[in-house]
């Protein structure tokens, strides 16, 4: 009978046999386990996600592409034309478009994620899985908006003529750091967002002045490197629109000048990279573009995603055994 | 396994923080009522003090009982007893504040249909949605989807969103995953509430395929009826605690039985059965047998009286009332009211009674409970699900003095036979 043939398939878990129901207080370890048994139900909802996201609209998926695209002409016109931004060895659009398009998935994911539980309220108060399916479901169909908005950066690249080089080869490794960051930062406002509908209002507000938080997504910071005890490589992010080559000559001319604007520039360059966007942009462009790798930018960034990451996933499992009591 | 049980269920408690809003005010006053009995002083003293601040409320206190693999078990209370609770922690939506809870075997919960159903998608994408939301595997759902779309009886619509469904067709389809849903224990609520009559029946017909198919079964209605075909035994629970662990038949007596003795403070705000805005308000009500003295029993085919009192402190200009009269199973036996009667004056005074009187009281023997609405100006402003009991024991309805089986009536018909024989039979036989 089908009863059995079902038992067989991939629903039966032998851990599932046994349940056993507690009271739950305190701080939760984050099951992987059970969040990969339940892979096909985040497949699900990403796949929902993706499907009604752009659902009776009449540009469909080409919303992936406009949003970055729309955001990559206002920059461009009035960052890199008017206000001159330095952009670098690239000319400014496509500078900016490879700033924008991790940007935008980043800030696609959190906002989605933020939303995700709440927008879930009839599902959270009647069936049980994992209830980090939701934030990550989110951030998977952010992933997918990521992969169609990439085409126009393959495009700007054509067309500017860039080839990539082997550094391209770690993109997937880039995506992986911004989602997790973004895992973090989601989660941890979609728990908070079912306690303090505050967040609904919050969320876009903060998107909008986390992304000018983050110089490296529309201009040229041109040292992200740490300054050194001895303030060699300091370059402050002020200083940032002069020309790139000057850098190097002003650092041996004004040594004590210099020490000065190390310490300044050591602050900032914490706080720069206190943001883990700043660093993880500036890499993903050149990776894709061609330029120096930021590593040791990309360390520090990777450390404090870490960070992120798990302090939103632990809190998100603190207080999800009360999601159903308090929505 | 098959010693273990599928369920067991050991000192669970639930408590919840509540503010002062008023509904549940009034559930925290039944509680107090209740706990001032056993510790007045000490317990006031800290009432004082936590007053202005949350409360705590106990959704459930150290309930106890096991379920054998293949039981059918019926889970019975009036509202805000704790049985949607009690499901909620055994679905794992919601966490135990006490106690533990453990389940053997692959558990599906069903605390409504059509979980998760997106507007925006089709038939069959929701179908998939659903059922992973309801746990099957994608080949699970991919190997059933003929049959669940069969079931739904609205194939051609699959490939409709279902926003531009019915809600008849958008239940159907709901229904018809969560009958294919194959766990060891099922964990049903109330679903068989949606729907009309046909569904309902459907429902009703599936969940005994289940029931008879070794599944553990743990089914909370406020049906009796389906509660009484489907399960074999009953858990009533009274105030977050486990009243009764008995079999369903015995379960659902002792269930109305201890409704009838609530009904004496039915119209107390104390009756956490008690809904509306109280903006015209019943101060008592009482049945009055033929000779006008107050009773709780009557005599089928004898005139009764029912009387209602209220007071109208928002001066609504019209007041009406609607009584319906359920039995023993749950199931409306009859209804009356002050608007399709067209008799009564319906204007209002500053308070009043409306006095109602049966000719003849046409019910088979049986317990029965009163359900008052009483509206005004249009609006309903008080509802007592609980509100009278009576029961009827004899008759002289009928020229024997007997009554009808009552499992199959709801009410007694007025009728004359007439038998047109072609030739008497004899005696003898020839």
């Amino acid at each position: 009978m089908d009863l059995s043939a079902a038992a067989v398939g991939p629903g039966e878990r032998p851990e599932d046999q046994q349940v056993v129901i507690e009271p739950r207080t305190g701080w939760q370890l984050i099951n992987l386990g059970e969040l990969w048994r339940h892979r096909e139900l985040l497949m699900f909802f990403t796949w929902r996600d993706v499907m009604i996201r752009y659902k009776q609209t009449a540009l469909g998926a080409a919303w992936a592409i406009l949003q970055p695209l729309m955001m990559m002409i206002v920059f461009t016109v009035f960052l890199g034309r008017m206000a001159k931004v330095d952009s670098g060895d690239f000319p400014y659009p496509i500078f900016v478009y490879a700033g924008l398009l991790p940007w935008t998935f980043f800030a696609t994911a959190i906002t989605r994620a933020g939303n995700s539980v709440v927008g879930a309220l009839n599902i959270v108060d009647k069936v049980y899985f994992p209830r980090l399916v939701f934030p990550f479901a989110s951030v998977g169909a952010a992933i997918v908006d990521f992969f169609i908005a990439s085409t126009i950066l393959i495009c700007l690249m054509f067309l500017y003529g860039i080839t990539p080089g082997w550094s391209i080869l770690l993109v997937p490794g880039l995506l992986a750091l911004a989602t997790m960051a973004a895992l973090g930062v989601g989660t941890a406002l979609a728990a908070l967002n079912v306690a303090f509908r505050d967040f609904k209002y919050t969320i876009p507000f903060l998107m909008q002045i986390w992304m000018f938080a983050t110089p490296t997504v529309y201009m040229n910071v041109q040292d992200l490197a740490p300054p050194s005890s001895a303030s060699q490589q300091a370059v402050a992010a002020e200083e940032s629109s002069a020309a790139s080559p000057a850098a190097g000559t002003r650092e041996a001319a004004k040594p004590e000048r210099e020490q000065e604007r190390g310490s300044l520039s050591a602050g900032i360059w914490a706080l720069l990279h206190l943001n883990p966007m700043t660093a993880l942009i500036a890499f993903f462009r050149a990776a894709t573009l061609g330029g120096p790798l930021p590593w040791k930018s990309l360390a520090y960034s990777a450390s404090v995603i870490v960070v992120l990451f798990a302090a939103g996933l632990l809190y998100f499992r603190r207080v999800e055994s009360r999601f159903a009591d308090i929505i | 396994m098959a010693e273990q049980p599928a369920i067991r269920v050991e000192g669970l408690s639930k408590s919840y923080r509540i503010g002062f809003d008023r509904a549940k005010l009034r559930k925290r006053q039944l509680r107090d009522t209740i706990v001032e009995v056993l510790a007045k002083p000490l317990r006031h003293l800290k009432q004082g003090a936590a007053l202005g601040r949350t409360e705590e409320f106990w959704a459930l206190k150290d309930v106890n009982f096991e379920v054998q693999p293949g039981e059918v078990v019926g889970i019975i209370g009036r509202n805000g007893a704790g049985k949607s609770t009690l499901l909620k922690i055994l679905s794992r939506v919601t966490y135990p504040t006490e106690g533990r809870a453990t389940l053997r075997g692959r558990t599906g919960s069903l605390l409504e249909v059509g979980t998760g159903f997106h507007p925006e998608l089709t038939g069959r994408e929701n179908v998939f949605l659903n059922g992973a939301i309801l746990g099957m595997s994608r080949r699970e759902i991919k190997s059933k989807f003929d049959e669940i779309a069969g079931f739904s009886g609205i194939e051609s619509f699959l490939d409709t969103p279902v926003k531009r469904y019915s809600s008849g067709m958008r239940v159907r389809l709901a229904f018809a995953v969560a009958a294919h849903l194959d766990p060891e224990i099922l964990l049903i609520d109330e679903v068989l509430a949606v729907g009309d009559v046909e569904f309902q029946k459907r429902c009703l017909g599936k969940m005994r395929e289940v029931a008879t198919q070794g599944r553990t079964v743990l089914f909370v209605s406020h049906n009796m009826s389906a509660v009484q075909t489907l399960c074999s035994r009953g858990l009533v629970l009274r105030s977050g605690r486990l009243g009764v662990d008995a079999p369903v038949d015995k379960a659902i007596r002792q269930y109305l039985s201890y409704l009838s003795d609530t009904a004496a403070d039915a119209f107390t705000e104390h009756n956490p059965e008690r809904r509306g805005n109280q903006a015209v308000r019943m101060t008592g009500a009482c049945i009055f047998d033929e000779n006008h003295e107050p009773t709780q029993h009557l005599i089928a085919g004898r005139p009764a009286t029912v009387e209602v009192h209220y007071v109208n402190p928002s001066r609504a200009r019209q007041v009406d009332l609607y009584f319906t009269i359920f039995n023993h199973l749950g199931i409306a036996a009859a209804h009356c009211n002050t608007v399709v009667s067209g008799e009564t004056p319906r204007r209002a005074g500053s308070e009043g009674r409306l006095i109602c009187r049966l000719d003849n009281v046409a019910l088979p023997a049986g317990q029965y409970l009163i359900a008052l609405s009483l509206h005004g100006d249009g609006a309903e402003t008080d509802l007592i699900p609980n509100a009278l009991v009576f029961d009827i024991t004899s008759s002289v309805f009928y020229k024997s003095g007997r009554l009808p089986p009552m499992q199959f009536s709801t009410c007694l018909l007025d009728y004359q036979w007439e038998h047109e024989v072609a030739e008497t039979v004899s005696a003898a036989g020839g």
